[in-house]
């Protein structure tokens, strides 16, 4: 196994940037100042290395230490990233180093390092041109500086692994060599630079080991969760239950002997934590802590009045509805069809349960306020600690660390980080380590969005599709986290690859008067993105309802997909892909039944085979699911395959298993016991075909998931010749 | 006041007797590659070996372990990573956010000692740990590319 040079992510920020710091693509600051930085500091980091640019540094011993400013959670998107600079800078894979961007930094630099915030499937395809411009700018100015060395044309000179030979001389350097000269000059225009044509990559495309595997397997890496700082207290915190619910008044003094305990302090209007030496005795004294919350109106709510109110939209007329169309007058071609099908199907609100549970360190003091923190929104974290220290953003500092999980829950709102920062700002100068227990993870999350859809279809004598009605209604993420862009009441983002939007997620059917509409039921839940957003209900209500329409039409499901996807090939390319390698259509042994399903999201295809059994006391076996994935550029196609399989995982375990129910307006489920995730002996295998067409670059994280579920219901209804409707399948009676 | 052997060192510690050991091994001792994950013995991520069975950690009582039992954490498994179900791990890339592997890895390596060469379905019985990112498929790879790994060695 690869020895891989590491730095500490907490190293970076404590650097002094005056280290020839030359940057592609503009923006070059020399001698600023960092917080937090002493000079011994600077020392030690002018020791480590010279900075080519804001993504490359060498040290004299021929590392390559590639910055990256995404975060890491399990995805790897560092691994790409890295392979994208590495293929540009020509180095030697053996001797890539990688270190991250605090947003510190970022915000220091103008933000050289460009967006951090790591969702929608979004770290490696919006970052990707000027990462490899970086890492080929980087490669340039060591050429040169070894053509300045040696007074000759850079033309003359070529690289290999790092290596500089000048052929007609038979000379030779390495870039640990001549590095330092190299950071001296001037960077090239970066829109100057040609890139490599993916055709010619050596180090990207291909299927090499992750750079993080190591520390993963001896309990060495350090998660937010495990820091230790001298003098660190720890918090544990509960929030009122009920969601908008306020804390009302508790009683200290039934505490206040508790081993260990410091002392319960409020945290803003709505929540309590206990301080105490260790972890346990803080969550221990805050389970005795009485506490009376002032539960307010939403405590009336339940999931049993959520679904009527969401029904009631399913029928709603008079009102700003989203909406998309294509052709002619949807409703009266269906009206007036020969045959009519008509379903409605729901899915539930749903928890991300990362398994690292949400943890954030903080240090306040007069002047300063740092937190360590997993978080896919490292920005949002500074702006969270500034906001709620009072203090200015220069005097504040994220220290990233790798996620146990992210999914979704820990982008922009970083709700932990600031009652982090609330909590630490009462103990200033002393850390404080806040850990989420799972039970507060699972009451408050921001849920997957509830929704119901109610589908209508009109087929012509022979059974063609003439006409599609599509009604969702349901709760908008947009309408909790991001009311600005909501236009005149409507929301499209809840449409998610049910329209041409365009890029992200086009609808793949040309399906002749077509209307979609959404309309808006919110609730007391906060909602927020999981894993794959609206694409993984969308794809359920659109995917399964063609099936239904299918078997009415007398079709074959692939067949009748395939009629209506002539315009759109890349769809049709990769739905073919799946069902080739699903071996669709051939024999199956006695009981085992396919089911198939194909969507858009995140700016790539997907779609799914899965095989079947139901057994004749409705138990459920899944056998086998083939996905196929064109995402356009492949970097490694071995992280591919990892977070296809990885999609399933997510995909069943909300098929199967996943609902958050509502009682007295709050959260039911609060631990695995009642929010079951899949388990081992319940994987199907998984086959991954990864349909590169090397035009775009798409995204990889999310897009196959929304297509798991849909195919296995498709084949249980090829098994049982009932369609399932609502989730989660351990609600459902399939026999 | 408890005294406990993990990784081969014994070590006193102050705490409570009711305190799970799996806080003991992660605040008092220090040792924080055994993680929390639900508290009531659900995912495993906080899964350790005492005296060579797999135990998960968050709900075994400090005081109901004796100085006299034998606590491996993933620290303690093995020298340099050299277990074979840590190299068949590396071999495979089986960890994506790693968060549950050290709780996989000390279940897999502790099927392995009483099961050197486990079916689909032992390892289906066995390894019932959670695992969020989804790195089931892998996971069942590796313990049998370690069952023979051990079996080469």
């Amino acid at each position: 196994m690869k020895n891989i040079a590491r730095v500490k992510a907490t190293n970076l920020s404590r650097r002094k940037f005056i280290v020839g710091s030359a940057a592609a693509g503009g923006g070059l600051a020399l001698g600023f100042n960092l917080p937090f930085i002493g000079t011994a500091e600077a020392a030690t980091a002018a020791k480590a290395g010279s900075e080519i640019n804001a993504w490359v540094v060498v040290r004299p011993d021929d590392t390559c230490v590639i910055r990256i400013a995404r975060s890491e959670m399990g995805q790897g998107t560092e691994t790409g990233l890295a392979q994208l600079v590495a293929e540009e800078l020509e180095c030697d894979w053996k001797k890539v180093a990688v270190e991250w961007v605090s947003p510190g930094q970022n915000l220091a630099r103008k933000r050289i390092w460009g967006e951090m915030a790591t969702g929608g499937s979004r770290g490696i395809r919006t970052s990707q041109d000027y990462v490899r411009r970086g890492g080929a700018a980087a490669r340039m100015m060591m050429l040169q500086a070894a053509a300045d060395q040696w007074k000759v044309p850079v033309g003359e000179l070529s690289v290999e692994n790092g290596l500089i030979t000048h052929a007609a001389s038979g000379r030779k350097t390495s870039y640990g060599r001549v590095s330092a000269a190299a950071a001296k000059l001037t960077p090239p225009d970066a829109k100057s630079i040609k890139l490599k044509d993916p055709k010619d990559w050596k180090i990207a495309g291909k299927p090499i080991k992750r750079l993080d595997t190591a520390m993963k397997l001896n309990g060495s890496l350090v998660y937010a969760i495990d820091l230790k700082l001298p003098g660190m207290l720890h918090a544990a915190v509960k929030a009122s239950p009920v969601f908008g619910g306020k804390l009302a008044s508790y009683d200290e003094s039934k505490i206040s002997g508790m081993p260990g305990v410091r002392r319960a302090v409020k945290v803003h209007d709505n929540a309590m934590a206990v301080v105490a030496d260790t972890w346990w005795h803080a969550k221990s004294a805050l389970a005795a802590l009485p506490i009376v919350w002032n539960e307010g109106s939403g405590a009336s709510q339940s999931s049993a009045i959520i679904a009527e109110r969401l029904k009631e939209g399913l029928t709603a007329t008079n009102e700003p509805f989203a909406s998309w169309q294509d052709g002619g007058d949807a409703l009266k071609t269906i009206a007036g069809a020969a045959k009519k099908v008509e379903a409605v199907y729901s899915t539930p609100f749903l928890a991300h349960a990362t398994m690292e549970p949400n943890n954030c360190t903080a240090k306040v003091t007069a002047d300063s306020a740092e937190v360590w923190v997993p978080t896919q929104s490292a920005e949002a974290a500074l702006a969270v600690t500034s906001e709620e220290s009072g203090l200015p953003l220069e005097k504040c500092e994220v220290h990233k660390h790798v996620l146990g999980g992210g999914f979704g829950r820990r982008g922009g709102t970083q709700d932990y980080t600031r009652q982090a920062v609330a909590i630490a700002k009462q103990f200033p100068g002393v850390p404080v380590k806040l850990i989420w227990s799972r039970e507060e993870d699972m009451a408050h999350d921001f849920y997957r969005p509830i929704s119901q859809c109610k589908l209508s279809a009109g087929l012509d004598e022979s059974g063609k599709l003439v006409g599609m009605h599509i009604r969702i209604s349901g709760q908008s993420i947009n309408a909790f986290l991001n009311p600005g862009a909501i236009k005149d009441g409507k929301d499209t983002r809840q449409l998610q690859g049910l329209y041409q939007e365009p890029g992200d997620a086009q609808f793949g059917y040309t399906v002749p008067n077509f209307l979609i509409e959404y309309a808006m039921r919110n609730t007391h839940v906060p909602v927020g993105p999981w894993r794959g957003v609206n694409t993984n209900q969308n794809a359920v209500y659109l995917e399964c309802f063609m099936d239904e329409v299918a078997r009415t039409a007398g079709k074959d499901p692939l067949e009748f997909r395939r009629e209506l996807m002539s315009k759109h090939p890349k769809h049709l390319a990769v739905l073919n892909a799946a069902a080739e390698k699903g071996g669709w259509g051939k024999p199956l042994p006695a009981g085992v039944h396919r089911g198939i399903a194909q969507f858009m999201g995140y700016g790539s295809y997907s779609a799914a085979v899965a095989e079947v059994s139901v057994g004749g006391g409705g138990e459920l076996k899944i056998h086998r699911m083939v996905l196929a994935i064109n995402c356009g550029h492949a970097v490694n196609p071995s992280q591919i395959a990892a977070q296809v399989e990885g999609s399933v995982v997510y995909g069943l375990s909300a098929a199967l298993y996943g609902e958050c129910t509502v009682q007295n307006g709050r959260m039911v489920e609060l631990n695995f016991h009642t929010y079951p995730l899949l388990r081992l002996a319940e994987m199907p295998k998984v086959e991954t075909v990864i349909v590169p067409s090397q035009d775009f670059w798409g995204g990889v994280g999310e897009p196959t998931i929304c297509v798991v579920t849909p195919a296995v219901l498709n084949a249980i209804f090829a098994a049982t010749g009932k369609p399932v409707r609502s989730l989660p399948l351990k609600n459902v009676k399939l026999v | 006041m408890a005294k406990l052997n993990i990784n081969g060192k014994v070590r006193d510690v102050q705490v409570e007797a009711g305190t799970p050991l799996l806080w003991v091994i992660r605040e008092q001792v220090g040792l924080t590659g055994t993680k929390y994950g639900c508290g009531v013995a659900q995912c495993g991520a906080c899964s350790v070996h005492i005296n060579g069975e797999v135990r998960r950690s968050c709900s075994v009582p400090v005081g109901s372990v004796k100085a006299t039992d034998k606590i491996v954490t993933i620290e303690g498994l093995s020298r340099a990573s050299s277990h074979p179900v840590q190299k068949a791990w590396a071999e495979l890339d089986v960890p994506q956010c790693g968060y549950c592997q050290s709780g996989q890895i000390m279940a897999a390596s502790a099927l392995l000692k009483k099961n050197p060469n486990p079916t689909d379905a032992d390892i289906d019985a066995a390894m019932t740990n959670i695992c969020r990112c989804g790195t089931y498929q892998r996971i069942r790879a590796g313990v049998h590319m370690a069952a023979d790994m051990a079996k080469k060695a």
